[in-house]
């Protein structure tokens, strides 16, 4: 149940992995023996298959080790290649940690970024963003369903937006490829961050789209032999490639399957959970968004006594990469939740591989566990006796 | 063209293989999928078609018998981190 963390890797996937792991592990750049062009043949035919899921061409697409690598060749490298004449950035409040990053150390080295707030649906506001756009902005990013609350911003428009400014889009699609359309034309998208490890297919990989036309260049991050077009230099690891090749692929035959799929069972824990217990809010935009990707907040309980509690199930509050700290998720606070509800928040990820019977017990086990612990809780005592809580004075030790 | 036993067949070879996944969740999706992709296709009467969609099917079925006796080399009955109870 936290499929937005990592999925597991489809059998389909490791089978297409497996002969480049024991027989054909020739490097693919090796241009003088058949092992070499085994393996190029190999990571060129997944290019194929990743370019034909996104509608792009094949040499739009550069191998990188993740969407996290992808991020930052994206903020940076572009930010960088043109900032000689452009010195300003925009992103948004709900970014992953790796844009936001990225951003920080670009702010360091000079440049201006804007971080664009969202509306309490998690959605940017586009006016917002066309007032943020200057003259000297490079690069708008901005992720294209959210890690933690399911949100899936306006692309095309905001694509529309700055190809007519003639600003460069990024988006951070990690949640998104392989689990709804994704058409880098239609959209507009100049580049574009995949992730393997969340499309059933191996960690470790990613990839990286990037405009041919019209162009977009960026500066690498990586010294090296130039491979990849000199984007991305270091041996282009070819079973891992296969494995996001075959991922996408499968992706692309199962997605209206998977959609149906996980909608239905999406429906299934909201329905249960909401029609048992009150007070239970879902955080972000109800019909813009990924139904894969479920964040509910329980008023009234703690959110880790909850996650304790629901141990011997997979969840997670937030992100995996913020889940050791018991700081309340900044996206959730982006979207103006109260601290509270943002501290009670749980994250349900729904996948290819999840079952109607864990859903179901999943469902069972928050019920009677947010039940247990409110009726734990003085909070809870003070709502049923009709106490606004907003309204009380606590003192100071 | 494939005759009707024949697809019976092949459906039931690929449901018996996929009950040997050693993993919950892959092998109630390997069922589930089987199942809905033999249903959705129940219909077809084109000959080629069927041919084509037999071919698939026992390139699966080879897939999960692969698949099905390297993941059995590998099933862990403990956790690593949690032998002990928590």
């Amino acid at each position: 149940m936290d499929v937005q963390a990592t999925t597991p890797l489809d059998p389909r996937v490791n089978d297409a992995m497996m002969p480049y792991h024991v027989n054909f592990y020739g490097n693919p750049h090796s241009r003088t023996h058949a092992y070499g062009w085994e393996a190029e043949s190999a990571v060129e035919n997944a290019r194929q298959q990743v370019a034909s899921l996104i509608g792009a061409d094949p040499r739009e697409i550069i191998f990188t080790s993740g969407a996290t690598e992808s991020n930052n060749i994206s903020v940076k490298g572009v930010a960088r290649f043109y900032k000689s004449r452009k010195k300003h950035v925009i992103t948004t409040q709900t970014e992953h940690k790796c844009v936001l990053d990225s951003c920080r150390a670009l702010e360091a080295e000079g440049f201006d970024v804007t971080y664009l707030p969202v509306k309490t649906n998690g959605m940017i506001d586009m006016e917002q963003l066309e007032a943020a756009m200057r003259p000297d902005t490079s690069l708008v990013s901005v992720m294209a369903i959210n890690n933690e609350i399911g949100v899936r911003q306006p692309i095309e428009e905001i694509g529309e937006l700055c190809r007519s400014r003639k600003v460069f889009f990024h988006t951070d699609a990690a949640q998104a490829v392989g689990k709804i359309p994704v058409d880098v034309n239609a959209m507009k998208i100049d580049l574009m961050s995949i992730s393997g490890h969340k499309i059933y297919g191996p960690k470790g990989i990613g990839a990286l789209y990037l405009r041919r036309r019209p162009r977009v260049r960026v500066e690498a991050i990586q010294s090296g032999g130039g491979q990849e077009r000199g984007v991305r230099s270091g041996t282009v690891p070819a079973p891992l490639v296969v494995g996001l090749g075959a991922a996408c692929e499968i992706s692309q035959q199962e997605m209206e399957y998977d959609h149906r799929r996980i909608s239905m069972l999406a429906d299934r824990l909201i329905n249960t959970v909401c029609n048992a217990i009150p007070h239970v809010i879902r955080n972000g935009d109800p019909h813009h968004t990924y139904p894969g990707c479920v964040n509910l907040s329980f008023a009234y309980v703690e959110g880790e006594s909850l996650l304790m509690a629901l141990k011997d199930i997979a969840l997670s509050s937030g992100s995996a990469c913020t889940s050791a700290s018991l700081e309340p998720s900044y996206v959730l606070r982006a979207i103006g939740a109260d601290e509270d509800l943002a501290h009670s928040s749980i994250r349900f990820g729904i996948g290819r591989f999840t079952t109607e019977e864990e859903i179901d017990f999943t469902a069972q086990k928050c019920i009677s566990h947010v039940t247990r612990l409110r009726e734990m809780s003085p909070l809870w005592e003070m709502i049923q006796e009709g106490i606004d809580l907003k309204n009380i004075k606590w003192s100071q030790h | 063209m494939a005759a009707r036993s024949q697809v019976l067949s092949l459906y039931k070879q690929i449901l018996r293989e996929s009950e040997k996944f050693p993993s919950y969740n892959i092998k109630t999706y390997a069922l589930r999928r089987t199942k809905d992709a033999f249903r959705a296709n129940k219909s077809v009467k084109d000959a080629q078609t069927i041919s084509s969609f037999m071919k698939k099917g026992n390139e699966d079925l080879n897939l999960i018998k692969r698949q099905v006796s390297s993941l059995l080399m590998y099933v862990s009955t403990e956790w690593l981190l949690f032998s002990r109870p928590i």
